[in-house]
């Protein structure tokens, strides 16, 4: 018996070492990169950039843009895998190791404040500096905003974008409208007359302005009051920004104008994939959307039945020496902090980000908005009329983002999740949802810190 | 009274010490596999649900906050819980019932019982997405053949994956759809209630239900107890459906300023173990999901042992 109990004992011993030194070494990554990999000295490097981009005219442009960077560096080489969510690189670079990426590129810039604050991305300032590149000279404004996060500049923008107003040039001249509202209080008009009733539905909606209908999301409305979201002390002021009320009051207005939730969301049901030709204002079911730059590209492609233009899309009554503002956002790029071939990648993220002729090309390209002052006065860039419209947008002071948060977009789901009880009548009380709103955001962001 | 103890021979020693040995061999590869892939993780998810953990960076103890921040401040976790609960309770009670029922129509059928029952497996081969999609398809209450039809028939027309009120029971007529796993195993057993204690039940007078409540169902009640305790384990888990069933119905990609509704419609769909995989693997709160997978966890044991302890007035002992 004597010997059963010190077996048991001795095995127990051995099972909760084993444990505590498991649970001690529980699965932490890595984050110590380096910058000596000797491509500064010629030697021959080979780097791996991970981006999200999958079509095939996509990833030609950016295969392109590394074929001309590696004639420039001849002894840097990138191994390029597209097609990567976000989540799939961010969960391949806090594991680590030899097969993680060296350069990321995300279409999320909601992330930032995440990919900054977790340190799974380098800090991009001390290179900047150390090339003597100036961000504040060398990149817009809200582009440098929404690519750092306080202080830390993880990030740099790789070509951006910027959203208006597409609407149906044939349907408006039926409806004998002649020009692009630049107002609310115009669109809410020029919706009501574009929408043909067709029994219990519609034949044409003027505007789905349902937060589900694609690009017509709070924060993309929000970016024509240009709220700050967080006040000085870093919490949620949603609830005593009058601008958000307004945005949420004027939505919910045109949803009732319109026909109501419950007609407008039935009628959404019917709209084909955002990203294909059966777009709802590509076959004509809406005549005004919401939506960024790349759909000139799209509906040029597509050529659609009727004649279409774009404007910056119109602004509250009350700001209307405001209009030609817009909310933009854009593609981020950055290098991995546990990149030991950090001096090689930022040659990569340099070229990309601030060659003029690399941003331009790369923007006719995949007609996005260029993403440094001086490509979006290029001459080189696309003349077209209706893209020149988003690089105004760009251009435009007031143009604004939805800032970085250290918890990444989740304080827009949030948001979005109010506006969808609001939308749909679920809950009443604007100012109690806000409030309500701004807690859980501050919860949140108290949890993720 | 103490009593004194006889040394024991060391011959005698060796030979048990050799026999522990040899047992524990032939036990590690079950014991090296429990400890690697159960109970370790158990331990750890435990632990780190007290940790404040990233992923990234060194694990750093934080009492209850994650405890605090899922279940007061985590602004889905109860709609989460209460979807996840409704699940197991209808879904599995509708899939055993169905899959029961159907075994039950099949074993009956005199002719073409190979083709019904090919017919009613092949569904449970779909792969999850694919079929889930093809749901969300049919059931489009703007473009579906159903709700088309429906409104023809003159009846109501759900909006099925985009109301909040229908969106779980079109999951359930998912799972139901199916139900091939379990219709295969009540059939086997079904076709192993002895014969005789039928004709016995119809000498004694007994109709169709009666020979069901007393001789078909205490034949099968094991079956039944393990369909129900492994559907409680899988719904306990249900992910792949309803995250592709709302990601589908509210067309909504993602996006800087265009976030996915987690749940949709209005969180109909959001159920605990998307959580884990929002907290641990998007928000990158590991302690938090570990809150929410113990919680998993213990709800899902909590059922289990509920129902094994009623098996005494349930499964016949002998």
């Amino acid at each position: 018996m004597d010997i059963t109990r010190r077996t048991r004992r001795a095995l127990a011993a051995l099972t909760s070492t084993a444990c505590l030194a498991l649970l001690a070494t529980a699965c932490t990554g890595t984050n110590s990169g380096g910058g000596q990999d000797g491509s500064a000295a010629g030697q021959d490097v080979t780097i791996t950039f991970w981006h999200g981009w999958s079509q095939d005219n996509e990833v030609k442009a950016i295969a392109d843009n590394v074929a001309a960077f590696e004639k420039l560096h001849p002894n840097i080489h990138v191994k390029v895998v597209g097609n990567i969510a976000d989540d799939k690189s961010e969960q391949a670079l806090r594991a680590g190791g030899d097969a993680a990426p060296d350069v990321v590129s995300s279409f999320t810039t909601d992330n930032v404040g995440k990919f900054c604050s977790a340190g799974v991305w380098a800090d991009l300032g001390p290179m900047l500096q150390k090339d003597g590149i100036d961000p504040a000279k060398t990149f817009p404004p809200a582009m440098l905003q929404y690519s750092r996060f306080q202080g830390n500049q993880c990030s740099l923008p790789l070509l951006g974008d910027a959203y208006g107003l597409y609407y149906n040039k044939t349907a408006f001249a039926a409806a004998g409208i002649t020009a692009p509202p630049k107002t609310f209080s115009e669109f809410e008009a020029d919706a009501v007359k574009l929408t043909v009733a067709d029994g219990d539905g519609f034949k044409q909606l003027g505007f789905m302005p349902n937060y589900h209908g694609y690009e017509s999301t709070p924060s993309h409305f929000l970016g024509q009051y240009g709220p700050g979201y967080f006040g000085a002390d870093g919490r949620s002021d949603i609830a005593t920004d009058p601008k958000v009320a307004a945005m949420y009051t004027w939505q919910k207005g045109l949803v009732d104008r319109l026909g109501g939730f419950d007609k407008l969301e039935k009628y959404r049901t019917g709209f084909g994939d955002e990203f294909s030709a059966k777009n709802p204002f590509t076959t004509g079911q809406v005549a005004m959307a919401i939506d960024g730059e790349w759909r000139t590209a799209s509906l040029a492609e597509d050529k659609p039945d009727f004649e279409w233009a774009t404007a910056p899309f119109p602004v509250p009554d009350d700001q209307a020496a405001g209009y030609g503002r817009g909310y933009q956002t854009g593609t981020i790029i950055g290098i991995a902090k546990g990149s030991k071939k950090q001096t090689a990648s930022w040659e990569l993220v340099k070229y990309l980000t601030t060659d003029t002729d690399a941003v331009v090309s790369f923007a006719n390209a995949i007609h996005n908005v260029p993403s440094t002052l001086e490509a979006l006065n290029s001459p080189k860039l696309d003349a077209d009329a209706n893209f020149r419209t988003f690089i105004d947008i760009a251009k435009n002071p007031n143009s604004s983002t939805t800032p970085a948060s250290v918890n990444g977009g989740a304080y827009q789901v949030s948001m979005q999740n109010l506006g969808y009880e609001f939308e749909a009548g679920r809950q009443t009380d604007l100012k109690a949802g806000l409030t309500a709103t701004a807690k859980e955001i501050d919860a949140a962001i108290d949890q993720a810190k | 009274m103490a009593t004194a103890s006889t040394p024991v021979p060391a011959a005698l020693r060796t030979k048990r010490r050799r026999e522990a040995a040899r047992t524990a061999a032939f036990l590690s590869p079950w014991l090296i596999g429990f400890g690697v892939f159960f109970a370790y993780p158990l331990v750890s998810t435990v632990y780190f649900s007290f940790m404040k953990y990233d992923g990234f960076t060194a694990p750093t103890f934080n009492g209850l906050k994650n405890w605090d921040y899922v279940l007061n401040h985590y602004p889905s976790f109860w709609t989460g819980l209460g979807n996840t609960l409704w699940l197991v309770l209808v879904m599995v009670t509708l899939r055993v019932a169905f899959g029961l029922g159907i075994g039950l129509l099949i074993t009956k059928v005199k002719t073409g019982a190979g083709f019904f029952r090919t017919a009613f497996y092949l569904p449970y081969l779909a792969p999850p997405v694919a079929a889930t999609m093809a749901f969300a398809f049919l059931l489009n209450p703007g473009t579906g053949p159903v709700d088309h039809l429906l409104g023809e028939l003159g009846l109501p027309q759900p909006g099925w994956f985009t109301d909040p009120d229908w969106s779980k029971p079109a999951l359930t007529m998912l799972a139901m759809w199916g139900i091939g796993d379990l219709m295969v195993i009540f059939m086997a057993a079904l076709l192993d209630v002895p014969r005789e204690q039928y004709e016995a039940a119809e000498l004694d007078g007994a109709g169709p239900l009666q020979k069901f409540r007393y001789v078909t169902f205490p034949n099968i009640s094991p079956i039944v107890m393990f369909a129900v305790v492994t559907g409680v384990i899988q719904t306990m888990q249900y992910y792949t459906q309803a995250i592709v069933a709302g990601k589908v119905a509210s067309g909504v990609i993602g996006g800087s300023g265009q976030q996915f509704e987690p749940g949709y419609p209005h969180g109909s769909t959001w159920t605990l173990p998307q959580m884990v995989y929002n907290l641990g693997f998007q928000r990158f709160d590991t302690g938090s999901a570990c809150v929410v997978a113990v919680i998993l966890f213990a709800i899902s044991m909590a059922f289990t042992s509920l129902l094994l302890r009623r098996k005494s007035g349930f499964i016949d002992e002998d």
